[in-house]
């Protein structure tokens, strides 16, 4: 476990190189307020409405699919740790697992839920 | 053991070394970058600031240095603050797993050169890949800015696509390398390289990294012209140089990846370990391994580069469904395929059927591109 210590610091060190990279930014840059530069960058158009507006749908159904998958993906990485202990009890175990998966994943298609259209 | 500051000492050098390394790396690559993207492109490319323009790098750093930093207004100023730190966090710390010298002793004790050569080391590379989805995203959102929002979405479906194929991709090398900490996986390829067992395998993940850090052709988030650099158009000097040190970060961090799960790491080419009595194997003289690592690197980030020059950006459609109904299954098939051959040759006990794993797996990734090739062409004649 006492590697995990060695990330965190690893972790402490390089925040610290980020904030000092903004500190110095911050420290060192001009500061001249003006109304127009705080208005977001739309090409020079003046911007209207809010700026984080209504998402379309199928992020969410991206979103939803990869936690479905990238479960099954977690799944895959034990079994391949312990495989060659398994041998093919484990290959035809994964198959059935594979097999499932596939149904749903044919599904998905279909349905349409992999169209971007 | 915790109260052993030569302990603390140890990880604070390693930790400094591979921060510095990346740091440096990341000066010289914008560099490299800009010089043989202008050689392909018969320019001449940044010359005048020093022999042969090497200080470029610095006087542009110095330019963003005194720039002026301002925060859009109604932006999240917290979110705002945070995200560039959130995205070159990870893009730091991903590289605390990666072994660049095979373990040695050194001043009386054993040194593993990893800042951490933890047991579990492709499930930490997969969670922390995941992770620097966040910053982008955050810093899409809390510009208020209607295209750093659509650059942020853009960024995270597209790399949550590409992870599962990413993570079966790290399912074929467990499978082949049978472990997941990375300096056994490069053990595991003192005999033949990964990639030389799994071809499609390897270049399968080398598509999913330039997605995953969001390279040409893949760079649908920072898409100058239709959403003039995405999620970080809001930023400026220090805040911008962050996200840009982040990417080219993650793209050499990718490369190392890469070089340690299918081109044997810090290990020199498997049939040269006898050449000159083994005086170039990183088994006798350690140091050896950081300069394979490196030359290995180098190359992966020339192929990078070479792909964004040659390459136009794809459409997003196309991108994402390149990603769900190409990538995903073919990289199930080539983990299915690996593991049938691994029993095969297991039970049988003849190597030969281990080596159906390289040919099938060619044989596939053909008809793979067969199909992608067909698919297109029906697409494009359907319309004219």
């Amino acid at each position: 476990m006492l590697e995990y210590v060695a990330i965190a610091l690893m972790i402490v060190v390089s925040t610290f190189v980020a904030l000092s990279a903004i500190g110095m930014g911050e420290l060192l840059g001009p500061k001249k307020k003006s109304k127009a530069k705080d208005v977001p960058y739309e090409s020079g158009m003046l911007p209207y409405g809010e700026g984080t507006r209504r998402i379309p749908v199928r992020f969410y159904l991206i979103a939803v699919l990869f936690i479905l998958f990238d479960i099954e993906v977690i799944f895959f990485l034990p079994w391949a740790v312990v495989f060659r202990q398994l041998r093919i009890f484990g290959l035809i175990e994964m198959a059935v697992f594979i097999g499932i998966l596939l149904v749903g994943y044919a599904y998905a298609w279909k349905k349409g839920a992999l169209e971007w259209e | 053991m915790i109260s052993d500051w030569t302990l603390w000492l140890e990880w604070l050098i390693k930790s400094l070394v591979m921060i510095f390394a990346l740091l440096g790396g990341f000066i010289f690559l914008t560099y490299f970058e800009r010089r043989a993207l202008a050689r392909m492109q018969t320019r001449i490319g940044p010359n005048r600031a020093g022999p042969f323009g090497l200080f470029q790098p610095f006087a542009d750093a110095i330019k963003l240095i005194f720039k002026e930093e301002f925060t859009p207004i109604h932006a999240d100023k917290i979110v705002f603050f945070l995200a560039p730190i959130l995205t070159v966090v990870p893009s730091l710390i991903i590289a605390a797993v990666i072994p660049i010298a095979p373990t040695t002793e050194l001043f009386g004790r054993t040194i593993s050169f990893a800042v951490a050569d933890i047991n579990v080391g492709i499930l930490y590379l997969m969670s922390i890949a995941s992770i620097s989805v966040y910053g982008i995203v955050l810093a899409g959102w809390s510009s208020n800015n209607k295209y750093a929002m659509l650059g942020g979405l853009r960024s995270s479906a597209q790399m949550i696509s590409y992870e599962l194929a990413l993570g079966f991709c790290f399912v074929m090398v467990i499978l082949l390398g049978n472990s997941m900490s990375l300096n056994e996986i490069v053990v595991a390829q003192k005999d033949m390289w990964f990639a030389v067992i799994q071809p499609t395998g390897a270049i399968l993940f080398f598509i999913v990294v330039l997605a995953e850090v969001n390279r040409a052709p893949f760079d649908m988030p920072e898409a100058e012209q239709e959403l003039t650099a995405g999620f970080h158009s809001e930023y400026s000097g220090m805040k911008f140089s962050l996200f840009f040190m982040a990417e080219y970060q993650k793209m050499i961090v990718v490369s190392m990846i890469t070089a340690v799960l299918f081109f044997g790491g810090y290990r020199e080419l498997w049939f040269m370990t006898d050449w000159f009595n083994g005086a170039l194997s990183v088994d006798r003289f350690w140091f050896l391994g950081p300069v394979y690592l490196l030359i290995k690197v180098v190359i992966l980030l020339f192929v990078m580069i070479w792909t964004r020059a040659t390459w136009p950006r794809i459409r997003y459609d196309r991108l994402m469904s390149f990603g769900w109904k190409v990538l995903l299954p073919l990289s199930l098939a080539l983990v299915f395929i690996t593991a049938v051959g691994i029993v095969l040759a297991d039970v049988l006990k003849s190597v030969l059927y281990f080596w159906s794993i390289p040919v099938v797996s060619i044989m596939l990734g053909l008809f793979a591109v067969a199909v992608v090739q067909w698919s297109l062409r029906s697409k494009f004649h359907g319309r004219s």
